[in-house]
């Protein structure tokens, strides 16, 4: 029988070992627009090795622009995206993979027809280095790498304590675990920055409470660097370093918590959104005092 | 006994907790072989050994044979549309093209030079792999241009191969034979003909079964090797294109690639199917496989994979086997059906027209109720089964 081990014996390859002070990513004056809207307006930030991020703003600042032009979805116009001393932009997605760059998004983006198993697989791929003849022969060099992935893949389910769903099509399994399911996804491509957007949309207090122990795990088993975009506060101020505050695709604050919540920009941005949008001290208070936060998400 | 050596022992479960639990897995690579059931391995077993014993059995005629073998020879092209089609989502409409290319390119290596064809009269083994091998080259030449396309374009883009593939088999006659086509090459492997009644260990065996056998063994080796290609990291890969393609970029999965290998592996399969599909023809014309008939062609495979169950392998076969034999059924039942007739006989519908209807009726009704095809309805008689007497 297999015995369980810590995640960071599963997982070796997470950890960036950079000079004092040297940060992981760095982020200058980046410009996308769609047509008329600015989405991303001359945004400019660094995240250190080792720390988790957070950038947060009303719905439509530009929050998920960011990640999609991090992980080479979207092309910006203008400005320099630099991940471990190299450039991406003009990257394609799969390359930007390579690098070690992997995220969980927004809307589920899970393989529904495949088994949660072969999803968790699927952020192995490119760490399977053996050929589709090799594969299709499934002798040897194949049948041995698919074994050591498929170990540490199991190590990512006992984890996630996803286990007793391991051979169902994703497509058929609750909300909750489907979000679970993306961030082990995510994890098993063995990144050195993890991108979370909005971990814990849509859940209840335990589900996120579950999420939020998932993230900690990791920071403190992997070493892990996280940017993590989400709407409530409580998590955010309870987990972030420090944070970032986007509003109509413009920084309006960034530093530690304390300093963005007191920050008088960010307090204006959050009670100008009117009637209809909720204020950050409302949305803290709300998310600590355990209501659900699937509205503050939407 | 002795005393226990040094050497590390495997950790092993006891036996006593294996027996009567053959589905406890005590390894994952248990977990992951092909045939991880005892039900499944009975299966497999039973079906591969009735296929084996069915050319000896005495109501087998030498037609029915024939038949079967086409519906081998299908199968083989049905698995190399469901990797394109059923696995990594690339719907297909030139398959037959594929197909033709390797009956042509067959019919040229293996075959005798005529009035204006050449032929190279080489022996089987090298023909066979060959014109899975040109097949293959040509898809890879298309693929990157289709890959850049999806959907109804692809569809139709596709579909361009098969009236592109029928002027070029018109007009390259010295490898097609130009509008008369040319006959089959014969099936030689080291001086033994796989297509020609024989006298083995003092039996006399028809041609029928000899070429039936071979063409079993073909497809049971392909088959294998596709299975083993859908549960491989490539296999992983067309799934994740399929149903996400945005995902599979970011999850690391190169998409160009990754369906070009699709087109590759599919014609390959195409070709061989083609080239091995020449022998039961006897004499094969640009007609086969090009224009109208080349659409038939590309959509009777479609109707493999539909009916016999989207990205499964088991499926293609269980589909090829319902679409060959289907139209058989039809002209025996159409003997004891008043309103049906042969072509010309003057009845209400003749039997193509039915086959036409059958057709279209059962692949409109596995789309709307059963999108996995006789697998899925496979499955569900299974699960229901296995739940009984409980209805959920
Ligand atoms: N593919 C696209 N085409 C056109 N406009 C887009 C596209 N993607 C984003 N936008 C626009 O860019 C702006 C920023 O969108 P983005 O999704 O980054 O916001 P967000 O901060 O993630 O919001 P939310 O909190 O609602 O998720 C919005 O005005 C959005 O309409
Ligand atoms: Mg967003």
């Amino acid at each position: 029988m297999v015995m369980i081990r810590p995640l960071s014996e599963a997982l070796t390859d997470t950890s960036v070992d950079l000079p004092e002070g040297k940060p992981l990513l760095e982020i200058t004056d980046l410009a996308l627009r769609f047509g008329g809207t600015r989405a991303i307006d001359g945004v400019s930030f660094d995240v250190k090795n080792g720390e988790l991020f957070s950038i947060i703003g009303p719905n439509g600042a530009g929050k998920t622009s960011i990640f999609n032009v991090l992980s080479g979805v979207y092309r910006p116009q203008a400005g320099s995206v630099r991940f471990l001393d190299r450039s991406l932009l003009g990257m394609r997605p799969d390359a930007i993979a390579k690098l070690g760059i992997s995220r969980m998004f927004q809307n589920i983006e899970l393989f529904d027809n495949l088994t949660v198993l072969d999803n968790l697989m699927l952020g192995r791929h490119q760490h399977l280095d053996y050929g589709m003849l090799s594969g299709m022969a499934w002798v040897g060099k194949a049948k041995r790498i698919e074994l050591t992935n498929r170990r540490i893949v199991e190590d990512i389910i006992d984890f996630l304590e996803i286990e007793a769903h391991r051979k169902f099509p994703v497509g058929m399994l609750p909300y909750g675990i489907k979000k679970r399911v993306e961030l082990g996804r995510a994890l098993a491509m063995e990144p050195k920055l993890l991108l979370l957007d909005e971990p814990v949309a849509g859940m209840n207090v335990e589900e996120t409470e579950d999420m939020a122990r998932f993230i900690l795990d990791i920071r403190a088993e992997l070493d892990l660097t996280m940017i993590m975009v989400e709407h409530d506060m409580g998590l955010v101020m309870d987990l972030a370093d420090r944070v970032m505050v986007l509003d109509f695709g413009k920084r309006i604050s960034l530093g530690e918590p304390e300093e963005v919540q007191n920050d008088p920009a960010v307090i204006a941005a959050y009670l100008g959104e009117g009637d209809e949008g909720p204020t950050l001290e409302d949305e803290i208070a709300e998310s600590k005092g355990g209501q659900d936060v699937e509205e503050a998400a939407t | 006994m002795s005393a226990p050596t040094t050497q590390q022992v495997e950790p092993r479960t006891p036996r006593r907790t294996l027996r009567g639990r053959p589905e406890l897995y005590t390894d994952y690579a248990k977990d992951q072989a092909l045939l991880n059931t005892p039900a499944k391995r009975f299966w497999t077993g039973l079906l591969l050994l009735a296929a084996l014993v069915l050319p000896w059995m005495p109501f087998a005629t030498r037609a029915w044979i024939g038949n079967l073998t086409v519906v081998l020879i299908y199968a083989i092209g049905g698995i190399g549309l469901n990797l394109v089609t059923g696995f990594a989502g690339q719907v297909s409409l030139g398959h037959a093209f594929f197909v033709g290319v390797g009956a042509f390119s067959a019919a040229f290596l293996g075959g005798s030079p005529g009035r204006a064809a050449g032929g190279l009269e080489l022996e089987m083994w090298v023909w066979l792999p060959l014109s899975g091998l040109i097949a293959m080259v040509i898809g890879l030449a298309v693929a990157p241009l289709a890959a850049r396309v999806r959907g109804l374009y692809l569809a139709i883009l596709t579909l361009g191969l098969v009236f592109l593939g029928e002027h070029i088999f018109r007009e390259w006659e010295f490898i097609t034979g130009g509008f008369i086509g040319r006959s089959a090459p014969d099936p030689i492997v080291g001086g033994f003909n796989l297509y020609q009644r024989q006298e083995i260990f003092g039996v006399d065996v028809t041609r029928e079964a000899i070429y039936y056998t071979f063409c079993l063994v073909i497809l049971v080796v392909m088959a294998l090797l596709a299975r083993n290609l859908a549960r491989s990291g490539s296999g992983r890969a067309f799934a994740a294109v399929r149903d996400r393609d945005i995902a599979a970029e970011v999850m690391g999965v190169p998409l160009l690639r990754t369906k070009v290998v699709a087109f590759g592996v599919s014609s390959f399969y195409a070709g061989v199917c083609g080239a091995l599909l020449t022998i039961p023809f006897g004499q094969i014309t640009p007609e086969n496989f090009g224009g109208l008939a080349g659409l038939l062609l590309s959509v009777e495979f479609l109707a493999v994979i539909l009916i016999g169950g989207v990205a499964t392998i088991s499926g293609s076969i269980i589909g090829a086997a319902f679409v060959v034999l289907l139209p058989r059924v039809v002209e025996i039942a159409s003997q004891y059906i008043p309103f049906v007739g042969g072509q010309g006989s003057g009845a209400f519908l003749t039997v193509f027209q039915v086959n036409g209807i059958l057709f279209g009726a059962l692949i409109v009704a596995f789309l709307v109720l059963e999108p996995r095809g006789l697998f899925g309805l496979w499955l569900r008689v299974r699960n229901y089964w296995k739940a009984w007497p409980f209805s959920y």
